[in-house]
């Protein structure tokens, strides 16, 4: 019996992955980007940047019908309502995760240091499909892959700030080369987010495990 | 009210569990609901909130040189080109209403006679495109002064003769480039752009911009817009 009570201690059965800041700022900042990379194609589609459109299916922003209906046009309306709601999520969340990133230390924990060579080695690792992948440990290419998107994140927040006032906040937007440029750092922000997500789902797929600690914070202690 | 339609089965598999058939479960479905709407649109009334907080009335829009104006100037509206409203300057009467003192309207000679003053700025449209253009014409202001406006009311509201219409508020009726439009490059404003006038508001989205405008009102009681009270973004600063 006591030497159960001491085992326990010694090697707990679960241990704590994710604090509930990060557990939580995780999925709401997650909602928000999803609605607003859905609405943010139905805007584009109003005035393509390229020679494409995103299929209306996959856009968010109500069916052009129904839409007919509340805005009388197809759905541009219901897109930057949905745009410009989701930001102020995304605006609390974030500010959230990030401060509480630096004060807490997590980002100094979790995503630092990232050394190139460290890099390389564990992308060449994967690549042959040895790359171990522990839960709760980031090896380098995961700590570049995450320190990658939020700084991409923030660009697509500077430079969508910089084009929904680029009077108010017009240094801003002469920052990124103006109006028309900030448009297409807007795209290509959003596509790289996109990219980010369609890897980090895949692997979530390819490792289940994961998941279940970014709901419940804990994973089982395997030692 | 209105018939709510669920997305069918079909495209639902067809689409698989991707981010795409993600954004349309919360999206089509979700969109098309009263409550979600109504949501929507107080976020929207929401951000009119912050944006009049935001703005600060004494900025100025950026203003570029001659050479940087756009040559072909992009036409707009809920109908063609063709369509637009002819108004002769023999019959055009702008008419007022409101809080103002000297409700006599105006003519185009009269309209003329006005203080003017010509602006290069950047017209930037909801849909995401923008044109830089010369506008020519009185500053709002001194218009509003000059019919002894109650400059300390909540909206200046405008009518246009093709049933359009939209509001701002006082501080953008001020601003020092919100300006009565007669010119366009340098030429009377043409018949597309909203002869005879026009409200061009540089700080705003160009559906803020109303042409062929013929009754203006300044009053305490939101006067919502055309494109507004379908549920474009009231404010709608730039």
């Amino acid at each position: 019996m006591a030497e159960g009570v001491e085992k326990r201690r010694l090697y707990p059965r679960y241990v704590v992955l994710h604090s509930p800041v990060v557990r939580i700022t995780h999925w709401l900042n997650a909602l928000a980007i999803i609605v607003m990379i859905g609405s943010g194609w139905r805007i584009y589609d109003q005035e393509p940047l390229f020679g494409f459109t995103f299929p209306k299916w996959m856009t968010l922003g109500g069916q052009p019908e129904i839409s007919q209906h509340w805005h009388n046009e197809e759905g541009l309306a219901g897109a930057l309502q949905w745009h410009f709601a989701a930001m102020w999520l995304l605006f609390a969340s974030l500010t959230v995760y990030l401060v509480y990133g630096l004060v807490s230390g997590h980002f100094r924990r979790s995503l630092l240091p990232v050394r190139p060579r460290a890099v390389v080695r564990n992308l060449l690792a994967a690549l042959h499909g040895r790359l171990a992948h522990n839960v709760g440990e980031r090896n380098a290419v995961q700590k570049g892959m995450y320190i990658g998107v939020i700084s991409v994140i923030l660009l697509t927040v500077l430079s969508g700030l910089s084009i929904w006032k680029p009077v108010q906040f017009q240094e801003l937007t002469s920052l990124f080369g103006g109006y028309d440029v900030a448009r297409y750092v807007h795209f290509f922000g959003m596509a790289a987010i996109v990219l980010f997500l369609a890897v980090h789902l895949l692997l979530t797929l390819l490792v289940p495990k994961v998941l279940p600690p970014m709901i419940t914070g804990r994973a089982r202690n395997w030692r | 009210m209105s018939t709510i339609r669920k997305p069918d089965r079909r495209t639902l598999l067809k689409g698989g569990f991707s981010l795409g058939a993600l954004a349309m479960l919360t999206g089509c479905d979700v969109t098309d609901n009263e409550p979600v709407q109504r949501v929507l649109w107080n976020m929207s009334w929401w951000n009119d909130r912050v944006q009049g907080w935001l703005s600060n009335p004494s900025r100025l829009a950026p203003t570029y040189s001659e050479s940087a104006v756009d040559r072909v100037f992009r036409y707009n509206a809920f109908y063609p080109e063709d369509q637009a409203p002819q108004l002769d300057a023999a019959s055009y009467k702008l008419e007022l209403s409101g809080a103002i003192r000297d409700k006599r309207p105006w003519r185009v000679d009269q309209l003329y006679q006005l203080p003017q003053s010509s602006q290069i700025t950047r017209h930037v449209c909801v849909e995401g495109w923008s044109r830089i253009g010369k506008w020519g014409g009185c500053p709002l202001r001194i218009f509003l002064e000059r019919i002894e406006a109650d400059l300390t009311a909540k909206y200046v509201g405008f009518i246009c003769a093709d049933g359009y219409y939209t509001s701002i508020e006082m501080p953008t009726a001020l601003h020092p480039q919100t300006i009565m439009a007669f010119t366009f490059a340098d030429q009377v404003l043409p018949r597309k752009f909203g002869y005879p006038m026009k409200i061009r508001i540089p700080t705003k989205l160009g559906f803020k911009n109303p042409k062929f405008v013929v009754a203006l009102s300044v009053t305490n009681n939101y006067p919502g817009g055309f494109w507004e009270d379908y549920g474009y973004n009231w404010f709608s600063g730039s």
